[in-house]
């Protein structure tokens, strides 16, 4: 009977091919790009934790400044002495041609056995390691991008991608430094040590950090990837809805008929559920491969995109891990679940002798829409009430949740008031019909224009931020690379030589002297500048107090970001720790996009006062625009600097913005690729309703009206449909994109930008909508242009 | 002469074969003269509703509304047709089911361009529908949605009114009282008129009545 029953059951997509695809093809492409996303996030991750275990971080104790300071190289033989097993490290960052690479020097005859990099895989022994050959260790991805640099390279899957590990005094060569950073303390310590206040007071112990700062730096943009996939799979799953809705109602005839035959009603029950799963799990797999394809080709973007943003470097190339596979599946199971739950609870409820209604299956959420609009209301209201008391990063995604969710269900509610609104404008009879059966469709066709309203109003919210991102950005690198070159010396007797070398070619020549500090247990560069018209003129403050310069140049105040200021809870008047013993006042705050991390701005002499052994290597340098070239050339060939070393302000700025639209790209790509699903959700929706769809157009046929006036009026109510939506879409994107831009992206990376708003964008995405109705809507079209006579004729002659 | 059928034709392609539903059928229908049309299920007598209204074109013969000849007429052309000359009474009452009632008594006489106002309130008196004209059709008994379909025909006064089974969704008494009401206002409209039925009851309340059987006229 069972066996019977499920053929049965089956026998439906046999006579349905295309709705089945609908239902396979919408459930893998939500799968698809949910398990895209999580795949990228996954190697992200994957790339995190090799870097923060690189040199056993996560699991070994360190020795490190006090006060941000690099550790001389007689603290080192100190602590040696007196029995510490400590091990030093060097790092930095270094620009080798077109990529930045982590430099990470260190002795391996004092490395604790947990902290070695040469592992397994990798294919150098100590030997090699310490011959004075130079050999350095890359992640083979890194080593195909340094292969023309003059490296003594050997490849070693244990370091992570990005990152360079050499002997300390290759390291030092390297990065032209000769102090440590900080000191690997071994995990077994000799008994009896002198304590550490008593040998190196400058120092103090650190805890491991098993997350790294890459992983907490980043966790907002996966989170961020995270809600688009999640909003793409949102958008997927309401085609699975509305097909698995109106099959369950297509077969309430069949059911009927087996219940009457004597199969009980869990057991139809039961078999509908086991088909849900067989349909899943092909859905699934086909979402996975997809999904696999989808994060490969966004991959490099996203790499890009972290590199830029984070400085990060994640590998080009994916790896296929069972934790996103098995997620995908999951989600696949979990969604088709979701979908066939209404489904299943009306079944289990259905009186024996209940008939079959397609078309109340259709209506059935007009007469809810009462209900919907209300829980509609009180979502909106939520999200209101969310946004005035704000506070976290996942406030702002209940924030976006709660809108976006609300507005979709109020959305049949609006349009049904437009076009009622529409048919008492209506003149001819023909019009009132056209409004009339606009309203009528509304129902059955709500869930896929739910699905294109949510897709709208990502591109419009998420355009918005990022064109308004653009926007700021653009002046704000105006502002903030006001000098024409800046210059990087290798050593103080160089920088000496640029120095006398530039004053009587340039304008001016500003020095530019940081260090690392820690301001409230967070990392924070400290700049020291000297007083000039080109801060004083073109530095980007968001805040400032009366002659904020002067009291700068009198040593007297403290600029700080905006990313400082907001994370600190500072206010403009507090007095800011800089270093032990140190206080400045807060006399400014400055905009500075793309920095993850804090920064202090103060006076130069003050500066290098506290901390006098900062390098004077770095330099701004003021010239004519057009002589910029020019100097720069002299300084390579006169001076004999590395063109390395210097960088011109339009370079500056055009790389600047091609890393921010290529951080972009992805974004981009996944608002199109949800574009592109909410349109075949119409497609779905338009061929399943197409059937029923026929009894209401028929009587308009049957009294003179012809098949292609009918087939243009059914394209005409589509493209409608969509414009009334993309209206309904465009305020929601608004909000969208003032939520992301006033909430989400000042939690996530500290700083608010001012809303810009782009019109001919929003016509543009109109434009698309009703491309994509467009062409969903084609092939009905074409069907009803073509509809036989005799098709029409049925519905008059049906169930004589 | 306002109706003129000459040996049409009609077959259906089925899985079995070819089937011949009308097998050379000629008559002729003067202006104001009604038309009983009875036969057997299966026996033809839709599909040749069909052909005079247009709906359907034949395989052969030739048909004439008002001296056109449609059987040759084009997709454009026979909807002008259905617009103009012909009204239509379906034994599902098709109406359109996003419209209210007065907008279904209206919208074939709109659609013409030929909407009268004082006839269509006569209608909808002479059809009892005064107290739910802005209910929709789905609100309405059988009874009542026959009448409406009814209305929304005579409200265009075609010159021929073709009506398929207009009573067989509906009980004996009601299907009279609905029948009665129609022969009526055909006549007050002076339009020709060609009804299928089954029933030899109301063939008899026609002028002419016509047998069709294995597709021919008897």
């Amino acid at each position: 009977m069972t066996g019977a029953g499920f053929a049965a059951l089956l026998s439906h997509w046999r006579y349905r091919p295309l709705q089945l695809a609908t239902l396979i093809v919408g459930l893998a492409l939500a799968t698809g790009l949910w398990t895209g996303v999580q795949a990228i996030n996954s190697e992200a991750r994957s790339s995190y934790a090799r870097a923060a275990a690189a040199l056993g971080q996560d699991t070994l104790e360190r020795l490190q400044s006090k006060v941000g300071r690099p550790i001389a190289a007689d603290r080192f033989v100190a602590l040696r002495r007196a029995g510490w097993l400590v091990s030093p490290v060097v790092e930095g960052t270094l620009r080798l041609g077109r990529i930045r690479v982590r430099v990470m020097g260190i002795d391996v005859f004092t490395l604790p056995q947990r902290a070695t990099p040469i592992g397994p895989s990798g294919n150098a022994g100590i030997a090699d390691f310490v011959a004075g050959d130079d050999l350095v260790l890359v992640h083979p991805e890194t080593a195909a991008a340094l292969v023309d640099r003059d490296l003594n390279l050997r490849t070693s899957l244990q370091v992570a991608p990005g990152s360079l590990v050499a002997d300390i005094s290759s390291a030092w060569a390297l990065l032209k430094r000769q102090d440590f950073d900080y000191l690997m303390v071994a995990p077994n310590q000799p008994d009896g040590l002198a304590p550490l206040s008593e040998i190196a007071p400058d120092l103090k112990r650190v805890a491991p950090d098993p997350q790294g700062d890459i992983a907490r730096l980043t966790d907002s943009f996966h989170l961020n990837l995270t809600a688009f996939g999640f909003l793409s799979f949102a958008v997927g799953l309401f085609i699975v809805h509305a097909t698995i809705g109106l099959a369950f109602e297509q077969r309430r005839t069949v059911i009927r008929t087996l219940r009457a035959l004597g199969m009980p009603n869990r057991t139809v029950i039961l078999l509908l559920l086991a088909e849900t799963v067989f349909l899943a799990l092909i859905a699934g797999l086909l979402g996975v491969v997809l999904g696999y394809f989808i994060a490969a080709l966004l991959l490099p973007d996203v790499a890009a995109t972290l590199a830029g943003l984070y400085g990060t470097s994640v590998p080009g190339s994916l790896a296929l891990r069972p934790d996103w596979i098995l997620t995908g599946i999951a989600i696949a199971f979990g969604g088709a679940l979701l979908a066939v739950g209404q489904g299943l609870w009306r079944m289990a409820r259905m009186p024996l002798l209940a008939p079959a209604q397609p078309r109340a299956w259709a209506m059935a959420s007009l007469k809810n829409s009462r209900w919907t609009a209300l829980a509609a209301a009180a979502l909106l209201l939520t999200s209101l009430a969310m946004a005035w008391l704000g506070g976290s990063l996942l406030t702002g995604f209940l924030i976006l949740g709660t809108l976006l969710l609300g507005a979709a269900l109020l959305l049949p509610t609006l349009l049904i008031l437009a076009l009622r609104l529409g048919a008492r404008m209506a003149r001819s009879a023909m019009a009132e019909w056209v409004w009339a059966d606009m309203r009528q469709q509304v129902p059955g066709l709500s869930l896929a224009l739910m699905a294109l309203m949510l897709a709208l109003a990502a591109n419009i919210g998420v355009g918005t931020m990022v064109e308004s991102f653009r926007n700021t950005f653009t002046g704000w690198l105006d502002q903030r690379l006001a000098s024409e070159l800046y210059v990087s010396a290798n050593s103080e007797a160089q920088a000496e030589d640029l120095r006398a070398f530039l004053s009587e070619r340039a304008d001016a020549v500003l020095p530019i002297r940081t260090t690392e500090v820690e301001i409230g247990g967070l990392p924070v560069f400290l700049y020291g500048i000297a007083d000039h018209a080109t801060y004083r003129n073109h530095w980007p403050l968001l805040e400032r107090t009366e002659n904020v310069w002067d009291r700068v140049a009198d040593g007297d105040g403290a600029l700080i970001n905006e990313q400082l200021f907001r994370r600190g809870g500072y206010r403009r008047g507090d007095r800011l720790p800089v270093a032990p013993g140190w206080t400045e006042e807060i006399v400014g705050v400055y905009s500075d996009y793309g920095n993850p991390t804090g920064q202090v701005i103060v006076n130069h002499d003050k500066l290098m006062g506290y901390f006098p052994d900062i390098p004077k290597l770095r330099h701004a340098v003021r010239v004519p625009p057009e002589e910029a070239s020019a100097v720069a050339e002299a300084l390579v060939e006169e001076l004999g600097l590395s063109p390395d070393n210097i960088l011109n302000q339009a370079d500056a700025k055009r790389f600047s913005l091609t890393v921010f639209d290529r951080t972009f790209l992805v974004t981009g790509a996944l608002n199109t690729l949800t574009l592109g699903i909410a349109g075949f959700a119409i497609l779905a929706n338009l061929l399943t309703l197409s059937t029923m769809r026929l009894s209401q157009i028929a009587p308009v046929w049957a009294v003179g009206t012809t098949r292609a006036s009918l087939a243009r009026l059914e394209m005409l109510r589509t493209l409608a449909l969509a414009v009334l939506t993309w209206l309904v879409a465009l305020p929601v994107g608004l909000l969208l994109a003032w939520v992301l831009l006033a909430i989400v992206n000042v939690e996530a990376f500290g700083w608010r930008l001012p809303m810009f708003v782009f019109p001919m964008d929003w016509l543009r995405l109109l434009a698309l909508a009703m491309i994509a109705a467009g062409l969903a809507a084609a092939i009905p079209v074409w069907r009803l242009a073509r509809t036989r006579p005799a098709s029409f004729l049925k519905v008059f002659v049906h169930e004589r | 002469m306002l109706l003129a059928l000459r040996d049409v034709r009609k077959s259906f392609t089925t899985e079995e074969g070819p089937v011949d539903v009308l097998k050379g059928i000629s008559l002729d229908l003067d202006a104001g003269q009604h038309l009983a049309l009875t036969g057997e299920s299966g026996s033809g007598k839709s599909t040749l509703l069909h052909l005079i209204g247009g709906l359907d074109g034949p395989d052969s013969g030739e048909i004439k509304v008002a001296g056109a000849d449609i059987a040759h007429m084009d997709d454009p052309q026979l909807a002008a047709l259905r617009r103009g000359k012909i009204g239509l009474v379906f034994q599902q009452f098709n109406l359109i089911p996003s419209l209210t009632v007065a907008q279904n008594l209206a919208f074939h006489a709109r659609l013409a361009g030929r909407l009268d106002p004082d006839w269509n309130a006569h209608l909808t008196e002479r059809l009892g529908l005064a107290e739910c004209l802005h209910r929709y059709p789905e609100q309405l008994s059988g009874g009542q949605q026959q009448r409406v379909a009814i209305g929304r025909t005579l409200a265009v006064r075609p010159d021929l009114i073709l009506a398929d089974e207009p009573t067989g969704n509906l009980d004996e008494d009601t299907g009279d009282a609905v029948i009665d009401l129609m022969l009526q206002l055909v006549a007050d409209v002076r339009a020709g008129f060609i009804l299928v039925t089954h029933s030899t009851r109301l063939a008899g309340l026609l002028d002419r009545r016509l047998h069709l059987t294995h597709g021919r006229l008897q």
